[in-house]
């Protein structure tokens, strides 16, 4: 009887410990949902969405507090795939965040620019560069086209220009001609 | 002895239309009134401009430097001055404009400075592969790749067999069976170089065998070397492709994504031989070569050697064609090359034949059917892809199946649009894929930079209220430190005070004893 006890209680405690070690051992850093919800949106941290960036619109798209259609820079694209990872229905964008745009750029313009540092602040990704009383400019690469910088500057030098194709950047089009009548 | 070959997969016999330009020699282009050199006429970063408007330059003279490794400089073609540099139309598919240095050729075609090698053998391969590298010389059948890095295996590798291509199996295209006929002494002697700067074991000349004459004449030419055999392979598109050409001449195969260079071989095309003999032999840069000046919108097609920036338009008319009756105009083959948006478009470094179709005879444009699943482009897939499952995940855009099924493999011969019996334009469905395919990912990585860099901008937010905190809670601990340090003084004040205070009491109290004592005792 004794013994019996005495050795249920043992097993009991070395599972336990075990346990306890792959707990610590292997444990989840993140949510892999919310993670995986982030790594689908176009990461411009413009806010459109009324989230301070896209991190917290996936968080709250996984707690299921929000619509898959509130990304106006992601467009018909990322709620498709949005749709495919959480199994729901797509819906059409909320015309309430903004509309699909081109790919813009933000350019200062570097004669009008008073050095106030107030979009630099403003830079959800430190794409600006600049400091108080000297020209500040736009790193080209980095922009996201957010518009974030444009409402905080007071003296209106920052431009939104569309990104043109280039060469580099060039592809061809889909083939224009559609067989007719045509089956999978 | 002869070599064994090998096959691959499919491959077509389109008409060849070779005979039309073979007709004449080899002639030398009108000199134009104004080149343009486009910086970026190979694969790399484009060359950086070293002169400046109104610079005069001499023929063979650096105009714009290599920038980076892979990279290649640009020479003047001719003698003249520098009119301007900025962007111009470039023979593109897009149709856009890009950096360009236009040179006013002042009619004198005057040289520079040439400094031939009188003996290449006593330079080290590295030494060689500079002079290549100087000469800007890339590769000629097409793609472009500078050919120095091609001549540089590494270390460790060893090269055994150095593959020269004078198959060119495009339909229209003669420019290396002319240049193999009239200059096959070049052609070897440049081989010989490249051998010697690869120390390649083995030489093959690869030419079809609906290039008689040129296989008779380069046969004779590489008959005092041992190393070097010159191997007649059957005529069948696209066997000038460097994968397809390694197969058939060795058996082995390219790794799916890799190079050629991993499996021991190199090739280089038979123009890009001839140019490495005349950059190392005569220090001559790569400012010409020997274009196919082809098609119905030409009277007299024929093959020119022409100097690189000189305007499509020009052969044209050199050619007896006119510029304003074309339908259309084409760079490269009918196979693989690409339509042109306007006909002044200069001649560049990979430009091999200008192909013209007159407004009146344009080939016909046959209607596009369903796809009826036949199969016969697989067949004739030379890289045993799957085109119809291919053209199906490109059309409905399921670009991760099209990858999975080796979209990138796919060397856009078009030999399965050519037997497609519904007219299916499958190759500019992969063209499509790939395209798409391409900026996805790069629009993929530029939001994972966003990401890191919002992320760290949360960072570093937070860890600096974080450090406004602590320094507030610290100025609180002093601030309570110090008034804690007042109390104490003030109380010590108070206490000194006190006994003061006490010590006079006493004093006098002691006094007053003393007094009355005194009287007492007086």
């Amino acid at each position: 009887m004794l013994s019996a006890i005495l050795a249920l209680s043992l097993l009991a405690l070395g599972l336990g410990l075990l346990l306890g070690f792959a707990a610590v051992r292997f444990k989840v850093e993140g949510d892999p949902l919310v993670d995986k919800i982030d790594a689908l949106l176009p990461q411009t941290q413009c806010g459109q969405c009324s989230y301070p960036g896209c991190k917290p619109y996936a968080t709250a798209i996984a707690n299921d507090e929000v619509d898959i259609n509130q990304c106006p820079p992601g467009g018909e694209a990322t709620i498709h795939a949005l749709a495919d990872l959480l199994d729901r229905e797509p819906t059409p964008l909320n015309p309430e965040n903004g509309e699909i745009k081109p790919k813009m750029l933000a350019v200062i313009i570097e004669d009008v620019c008073i050095g106030c540092t107030l979009c630099i602040q403003a830079c959800p990704v430190d794409a600006i560069l600049g400091a108080a009383k000297q020209m500040h400019t736009v790193i080209a690469d980095e922009c996201t086209g957010c518009e974030l910088c444009v409402p905080p500057c007071p003296v209106d030098c920052i431009d939104m220009v569309e990104i043109k194709q280039d060469i580099m950047t060039w592809k061809w089009s889909a083939p224009a001609i559609e067989p007719a009548g045509s089956q999978q | 002895m002869i070599r064994r070959l090998w096959k691959f997969n499919g491959g077509v016999h389109p008409p060849q239309h070779k005979k039309e330009s073979t007709g004449l020699n080899i002639g030398p282009a009108i000199l134009p009134r104004q080149l343009t050199l486009p910086l970026h006429q190979h694969i790399g970063e484009p060359a950086e401009p070293l002169v400046q408007v109104g610079d005069h330059v001499l023929k063979g003279q650096i105009i714009a430097r290599a920038n980076g490794y892979v990279s290649a400089p640009v020479h003047a073609p001719s003698s003249g001055t520098i009119a301007a540099i900025g962007e111009y139309p470039i023979p593109h598919p897009s149709g856009f404009s890009a950096d360009c240095i236009i040179i006013d050729t002042d009619g004198e075609d005057r040289w520079g400075e040439r400094l031939g090698i009188a003996d290449y053998q006593e330079l080290s391969p590295s030494a060689l592969r500079n002079l290549i590298r100087e000469a800007g010389i890339v590769g000629l059948g097409g793609a472009g790749f500078p050919s120095y890095i091609k001549l540089n295996p590494g270390h460790d590798k060893v090269i055994k067999t150095l593959i020269l291509n004078g198959v060119e199996c495009e339909p229209y295209i003669t420019c290396d069976d002319m240049l193999m006929r009239e200059r096959s002494e070049q052609v070897i002697a440049g081989l010989r170089i490249a051998r010697h700067a690869l120390q390649a074991e083995q030489c093959i000349v690869a030419i079809e065998s609906n290039k008689q004459e040129a296989f008779a004449i380069m046969r004779d030419a590489a008959q005092n070397d041992d190393d070097i055999e010159v191997v007649r392979v059957p005529t069948l598109y696209p066997q000038g492709s460097e994968k397809q050409l390694i197969k058939v001449l060795t058996g082995q195969e390219v790794p799916s994504n890799g190079l050629s260079l991993q499996i021991g071989v190199v090739s280089l095309n038979v123009g890009t031989s001839a140019a490495i003999y005349r950059a190392i032999c005569h220090g001559e840069p790569l400012i010409s070569r020997i274009i196919t000046v082809a098609g119905n919108g030409v009277n007299t097609p024929r093959n020119l050697e022409t100097l690189i920036g000189t305007p499509m338009d020009e052969l044209i008319r050199q050619c007896d064609g006119d510029p304003a009756q074309l339908g259309k105009l084409i760079m490269g083959g009918p196979m693989m090359g690409f339509a042109l948006h306007q006909t002044d478009l200069p001649i560049i470094k990979t430009t091999n034949c200008v192909l013209s179709h007159h407004r009146d005879q344009m080939p016909q444009q046959k209607p596009v059917l369903p796809c009826i699943r036949c199969g016969a482009c697989m067949d004739a897939c030379p890289v045993e892809l799957l085109p119809q499952q291919l053209y199906w995940f490109a059309r409905s855009d399921e670009l991760d199946k099209a990858q999975e099924h080796d979209l990138f493999d796919c060397i856009e011969c078009g030999c399965c649009s050519y037997v497609c019996p519904s007219n299916i334009p499958l190759v500019q469905f992969y063209r499509y894929a790939k395209g798409e395919i391409w900026i996805r990912e790069r629009e993929r990585e530029k939001s994972e930079l966003a990401r890191q860099r919002f992320e760290f901008r949360e960072m570093r937010i937070a860890r600096r209220k974080a450090e406004h905190g602590a320094k507030r809670k610290q100025k609180q601990i002093a601030a309570k430190k110090r008034d804690d340090k007042e109390d104490e003084i003030k109380a010590a004040v108070e206490r000194a005070q006190q006994r003061r205070d006490q010590a006079r009491d006493s004093a006098i109290e002691q006094a007053e004893k003393q007094r009355t004592k005194d009287s007492r005792d007086g």
